[in-house]
């Protein structure tokens, strides 16, 4: 369905801050997979993620989708078949307008005109869709979102992004800004919204469980590299030991390389 | 008196609710507001001494101030521009082409062209007076725009406006490219500027290239001296303390005016006097919303 040939991402070329961030990144993006990614910082995660949402343009390299080239197209086209949730539960929502105002816009993607379509079959409509997170929201339509903790909004965030049914949902560590009871809630609401509604994900995490546990392909990343992508029975039997040593064993093997070089 | 006071604030209280759209809806500081005033005043007076239907010049006159705001927010989209310079180049642009709409003069009196309002003067003569009539004319002209524009917020678009002054990558990620919402944001806000600059013209008499210095400033004094009246998140609330917020800024600096001599305030140091208005009204804000987080309930 979605398709990364040969990204390559580089930052301050010609710069003495040249930074090779993805090197030769090649993805097939299957319909219904649902991916976990790990990496440690600057392994090139967020970038990847920035790159298929149309957020930055690589400097190489093609995004495909549905058989089309968008490596061009700006970040608002695809937005309305890739929905994003950012790790700052601040950037998914407008704070200074009710939640219902916020839904609204968030309802039918694309450029909005002139027309009124808050009406009460909406609102009745977009309480029913509240009362799916069971967080109580429902009787608080008409409050501004500034006044929500992160947990909820995040899960409202959640809930509008999964209202316009996209075809592909990033995850980049959408649960990491909150406390642990209310990252498990949200958790819990995404695995919902996922089986619900059939979506393909990708997610970034940083707990190597939540990676193991959720998912059905587990990608790792490495220095702007894919360095491991695993599906089905093996990463089933995957633990968080055997994944470590695994990730000690393939970096290891880069190690090598450089241990050769300073000898 | 007192009339008086209310008819200038309800006319500066047009601009008040462009500058409203601009600074506080878009969050888009605009300067071209400067321009746009002066624009309107300079279209509006020309129309109308080459004999225009005058509900047709007005239209001109508002289409003039959306073209204008609408390059300032092309200026900023395209070349990445600063909203503010944006505004400033607009700004400074706009003085050249209002002598020129002036037809190459810097000033150009009414006094024998027939306007709207002596048109609701002479009606108003016959009838109930003069000022009466000019005030029933601008509380009902400044209370269509205002329900207009309320009812433009409670639309799509409106709604997405909103939502784009507060979180651009929300607007992003629903599908909605921010650089056409900011030229229809930043276009409505100084045709609304202009429609205030044609009507100050009709009242004063003259449009003149200069009417529009430092009005900018004195509009974000006016939405701020609202902003202390009440709070609300409603946008009819919130449109309404702009408009009384322009009446009650009109009536401080004409007491600024009449009674300043006792203490030595002659009419140039209103300019200081809205200056220190504004400053007076942020140390407030920030006093106050200090308070407001203090007593914020920890909810979940």
């Amino acid at each position: 369905m979605i398709k990364l040939e040969k990204i390559n991402m580089i930052f301050g070329e010609g710069t003495p801050d040249r930074n090779h961030v993805l090197r030769d990144v090649d993805l097939q993006i299957n319909k219904g997979d649902f991916i976990t990614i790990i990496g440690s910082n600057g392994a090139g995660k967020t970038t990847l993620f920035n790159v298929v949402s149309g957020n930055k343009r690589p400097s190489s390299g093609k995004v495909i989708v549905n058989n089309k080239d968008v490596t061009n197209h700006p970040e608002y086209k695809r937005a309305k078949y890739i929905g994003r949730i950012f790790q700052d539960p601040l950037l998914g929502t407008a704070g200074n307008m009710s939640i219902s105002d916020n839904m609204l816009v968030a309802g039918n993607k694309g450029f909005k005109g002139l027309k009124i379509s808050l009406n009460r079959k909406k609102r009745e409509y977009f309480r029913e869709q509240l009362k799916y997170l069971d967080i109580e929201l429902e009787n608080r339509m008409s409050d501004n979102v500034g006044m929500l903790s992160g947990g909820q909004r995040q899960a409202l965030t959640l809930l509008m992004m999964s209202l316009s049914r996209p075809e592909l949902v990033l995850l980049d560590e959408h649960t990491a800004a909150l406390d642990p009871r209310n990252a498990s809630k949200v958790m819990e609401l995404t695995d919902k919204f996922i089986d619900e509604y059939g979506f393909t994900v990708m997610m970034i995490t940083h707990n190597m469980q939540h990676a193991i546990d959720n998912g059905n392909r587990l990608l790792m990343m490495d220095e702007g590299r894919i360095i491991l992508d695993i599906s089905g029975e093996e990463k089933n039997s995957m633990t968080v030991e055997s994944l470590i040593k695994k990730f000690h064993d393939i970096r290891n093997k880069d190690f090598a390389t450089d241990k050769t070089l300073l000898s | 008196m007192i009339e008086g006071i209310i008819v200038e604030g309800l006319i500066y209280g047009i601009m008040a609710l462009g500058v409203f759209l601009s600074f506080r809806v878009l969050d888009f500081p605009d300067l071209s507001v400067d321009g746009t005033f002066p624009l309107g005043a300079a279209v509006m007076a020309i129309c109308l001494t080459g004999g225009m239907n005058m509900g047709l010049a007005l239209l001109v006159s508002f289409t003039a101030g959306f073209i204008a705001g609408g390059i300032t927010a092309v200026i900023h989209n395209k070349l990445g521009v600063p909203s503010l310079l944006a505004g400033i180049l607009t700004m400074t642009m706009l003085w050249s082409i209002n002598i020129r709409v002036l037809g190459s003069r810097a000033n150009l009196p009414l006094l024998r062209t027939e306007t709207i309002l002596t048109s609701i003067r002479t009606l108003g003569e016959a009838t109930i007076g003069e000022t009466a009539a000019l005030l029933i004319f601008f509380v009902i002209v400044v209370l269509i725009i205002k329900l207009l524009l309320d009812l433009f917020f409670h639309t799509d678009l409106g709604l997405t406006m909103g939502a784009m002054g507060d979180n651009e990558q929300m607007i992003i990620s629903q599908g909605v490219n921010p650089e056409m919402v900011k030229i229809i944001g930043v276009g409505l806000s100084n045709g609304l500027v202009a429609i205030s600059g044609a009507f100050a013209a009709q009242y004063q008499g003259f449009a003149d290239v200069n009417l529009g210095q430092g009005i900018v400033v004195s509009g974000l004094a006016m939405v701020m001296l609202g902003e202390f009246l009440f709070s609300s998140n409603r946008i009819g609330l919130l449109t309404l303390r702009v408009i009384l917020g322009a009446i009650l800024y009109k009536a401080i600096m004409f007491f600024g005016r009449y009674y300043g001599y006792y203490i030595n305030l002659t009419p140039n140091d209103l300019k200081l006097l809205t200056g220190l208005l504004i400053i007076l009204s942020l140390i407030l804000t920030k006093y106050r919303s200090k308070s407001l987080k203090f007593r914020r309930p920890a909810n979940d």
